[in-house]
C-alpha cells in the first residue's frame, strides 16, 4: 500500500511538472506570441498616450505667442511648489498698467506629474508633454523656463 | 510594547542571530528582519521598520485638501487608484456630497483593474521568491496590457493621481471600455495558464501547504486584514461588509477559507483576480452618461469634525481619518495601512518554521513596504 501511494505520488508531480513545462514549451516554439519589446531599439515607433504625463510644457504660436496670464493659479495648485512665477508691470496700449507673466520657472525634478496645475489653469497655458526620456547630466538641467525668450501674451486672452 | 522596541531576548549555546535586509535605501521596498535561529528553526523575528519613511501624513498637513492626495498614490504603490480613491471618498464624506453617478462606476473599474494588475505581480514575484522565475514574465505579460489601460486613460502607469474630491479628474478615454474588454478576454484565457504552471506544482505545492499557518484568534486580534485574514475564515472584506462607490450595485463573492496557510493564502488570491474579472464585467457596458465630476469649490474647506473613511485594497483594510478644524488644509490625517497590521503577525506565524519557510510565508502575506512605512 505504501509503496502503491508513493509511486503514485511520483507520477503525479511528474505530471504537475510536466504541465507547467508544456506551457513554457509552447512560447519557446511559438516566438510570435512573445511581446517583449525591446526598448531602445524601438525608439522611431515608440509612441506614448495621448494624456501620458511626461512634463509640463507651454505651447506657443507662429508668432511666439503663449495663453499664460501670469494669474498664478498653478503655482498655488502645485503641492510640491515645482513651479515659481515672475511676474511684471507693463504697459498696455490705453496707458493703464498690467501684471505680465516675466519667467515661468519649472522645476522638472521637483514634479510628481500629478497634473493639479494643468486642470487648475483658467486660461490652458500648459499642457503635459509626452516625453519620456528625461536622464540629464546635471540636476539644473532640470530647471526649465516655459516661455520662450521675448515671448508676449496671445491677443484676447485674458 | 517593551518587547516589541528592546531586544530582550538572549542567545542560548548553539542559537545565533542572522539579519534578513535591508538593501540599499533606493531601492523601493526595504525591510529588515533580525531573525533568531536555533540552526534552521525560526525562535523569533524582529522587524525594523523605517528605511523608508517620507512622512506623508505630516506633509499633508500643509497641503489642501485637492493636493494631498497625490502623495498617496507613493504609499502602496501597486495600488494607487485604491488609496486615492480613499481619500477622495473621505473629502467627499466631509463635504456632504457624492461623486457622480458616472465617476461611482468608472472608479469601481479602475479599482477592480488596480487589484488584477496587483494581484498579477503579487503573483509573479511569489513564483520568484520560490524559485520560479518564468512566472514573473507571464504575469507581466497581462499587468502591463491592464496598466496600458491606466496609461490612456489617468495618464499614468502607477501613480495615477486620477480621483478629485468629487469625481474624477477627467473623462474617460473614448478607447477605454473597448480595450478593457480585450484585456478581460486576454485574461481570463491566461487563468488556465497561471494554474498549470504554478498552482499545480508539487515544489510550490510542498513549499508553501501547511507553511505559516494563522488562526483566525490571531488574526483578529493582529488587526490582519484582507486576503490573508480571508485564508484564515476571517469574514472582512470591506466591499462586502461597508460597501462604497457602485460595489453595492454588483454581485460577488467574498472568498473565504479556513486553511490559513501559505497554499490557502495564495489559492484565496488566485480566486479573487476571477471575482474582479466579473466584477469588472457587470460594470463596463453599465457606465452611466452624465458628468464625471461633481462641481465642488475652488477652495475646499471641511466642516469641524472627524472623518473616516475605510477601503479595500488588494492587500487589505486602508483607513483614511482626517481631522479638521474648519480651515483649507487638515488639521491631521492618519492612515490604517493594511501592510503595516499584516506584518505585525509575521513573528507569530513564522515561529517555529524553518527559515526557507519565512519566504513562502512573506511571499504570501504580500508586504508592500512603502505602505508600511509611509
Amino acid at each position: 500500500m505504501f509503496l502503491k501511494n508513493y509511486i503514485l505520488t511520483v507520477f503525479r508531480s511528474i505530471k504537475s511538472l510536466l504541465k507547467g513545462m508544456k506551457v513554457t514549451g509552447y512560447y519557446f516554439t511559438h516566438p510570435k506570441n512573445i511581446l517583449t519589446q525591446e526598448y531602445p531599439d524601438n525608439r522611431a515607433t515608440l509612441q506614448m498616450f495621448e494624456r501620458f504625463k511626461g512634463e509640463v510644457v507651454m505651447p506657443h504660436n507662429t508668432n511666439n505667442e503663449h495663453r499664460c496670464t501670469g494669474c498664478q493659479a498653478c503655482e498655488i495648485a502645485c503641492p510640491n511648489g515645482t513651479i515659481k512665477i515672475i511676474t511684471k508691470q507693463e504697459l498696455t496700449a490705453d496707458g493703464k498698467k498690467k501684471k505680465r507673466l516675466d519667467t515661468f520657472v519649472y522645476h522638472h525634478d521637483m514634479c510628481t506629474l500629478c497634473n493639479m496645475c494643468i486642470i487648475a489653469c483658467p486660461s490652458d497655458a500648459i499642457v503635459m508633454a509626452q516625453t519620456f526620456e528625461h536622464s540629464v547630466y546635471d540636476k539644473k538641467m532640470l530647471k526649465k523656463i516655459l516661455n520662450a525668450p521675448e515671448s508676449k501674451l496671445m491677443e484676447g486672452v485674458e | 510594547m517593551r518587547g516589541l522596541i528592546e531586544e530582550d531576548y538572549t542567545t542560548k549555546e548553539g542559537e545565533f542571530v542572522i539579519n534578513i535586509g535591508p538593501q540599499h535605501p533606493s531601492t523601493h521596498g526595504v525591510l529588515h528582519l533580525k531573525v533568531w535561529l536555533n540552526g534552521e528553526t525560526i525562535i523569533k523575528i524582529q522587524p525594523h521598520l523605517g528605511y523608508i519613511h517620507r512622512s506623508i501624513e505630516k506633509m499633508s498637513e500643509r497641503l489642501s485638501y485637492r493636493n494631498f492626495i497625490f502623495a498617496t498614490s507613493r504609499m502602496d504603490y501597486l495600488a494607487a487608484h485604491i488609496n486615492n480613491e480613499a481619500c477622495a471618498l473621505a473629502v467627499e464624506k466631509g463635504l456632504q456630497i457624492e461623486a457622480t453617478p458616472r465617476a461611482k462606476v468608472v472608479r469601481t473599474i479602475l479599482s477592480e483593474l488596480t487589484r488584477l494588475s496587483s494581484h498579477q505581480l503579487w503573483w509573479a514575484s511569489t513564483g520568484l521568491d520560490l524559485g520560479a522565475v518564468t512566472p514573473f514574465f507571464y504575469a507581466f505579460r497581462e499587468r502591463e496590457a491592464i496598466l496600458d489601460i491606466m496609461d490612456e486613460t489617468c495618464g499614468a502607469r502607477l501613480t495615477q493621481n486620477y480621483m478629485v474630491p468629487g469625481g474624477l479628474m477627467n473623462d474617460i478615454h473614448p478607447n477605454f471600455q473597448k480595450r478593457t474588454k480585450e484585456v478581460l478576454k486576454q485574461i481570463k484565457e491566461k487563468f488556465k495558464e497561471y494554474d498549470d504552471i504554478l498552482t499545480g506544482n508539487v515544489i510550490f505545492i510542498n513549499r508553501t501547504k501547511g507553511v505559516g499557518y494563522l488562526s483566525k484568534e490571531d488574526a483578529l486580534s493582529y488587526g490582519v486584514t484582507g486576503p490573508t485574514a480571508r485564508a484564515s475564515g476571517l469574514s472582512c472584506d470591506i466591499r462586502k461588509w461597508a460597501p462604497y462607490s457602485a460595489y453595492p450595485s454588483v454581485d460577488f463573492e467574498e472568498i473565504l477559507d479556513t486553511e490559513g496557510d501559505s497554499y490557502s493564502r495564495y489559492l484565496i488570491r488566485m480566486k479573487e483576480m476571477k471575482q474582479s474579472v466579473s466584477i469588472i464585467e457587470q460594470l463596463i457596458d453599465n457606465i452611466p452618461e452624465g458628468d464625471f465630476q461633481e462641481k465642488t469649490k475652488n477652495v475646499i474647506k471641511l466642516p469641524k469634525g472627524e472623518f473616516y473613511q475605510r477601503v479595500e485594497t488588494p492587500r487589505g483594510e486602508l483607513g483614511v481619518y482626517i481631522v479638521s478644524e474648519g480651515m483649507s488644509s487638515p488639521y491631521r490625517i492618519k492612515y490604517r495601512s493594511p501592510n503595516f497590521s499584516n506584518l505585525s503577525v509575521l513573528p507569530t506565524i513564522a515561529k517555529g518554521y524553518k527559515i526557507g519557510d519565512l519566504v513562502a510565508i512573506m511571499a504570501t502575506i504580500d508586504l508592500v513596504i512603502p505602505d508600511i512605512d509611509r
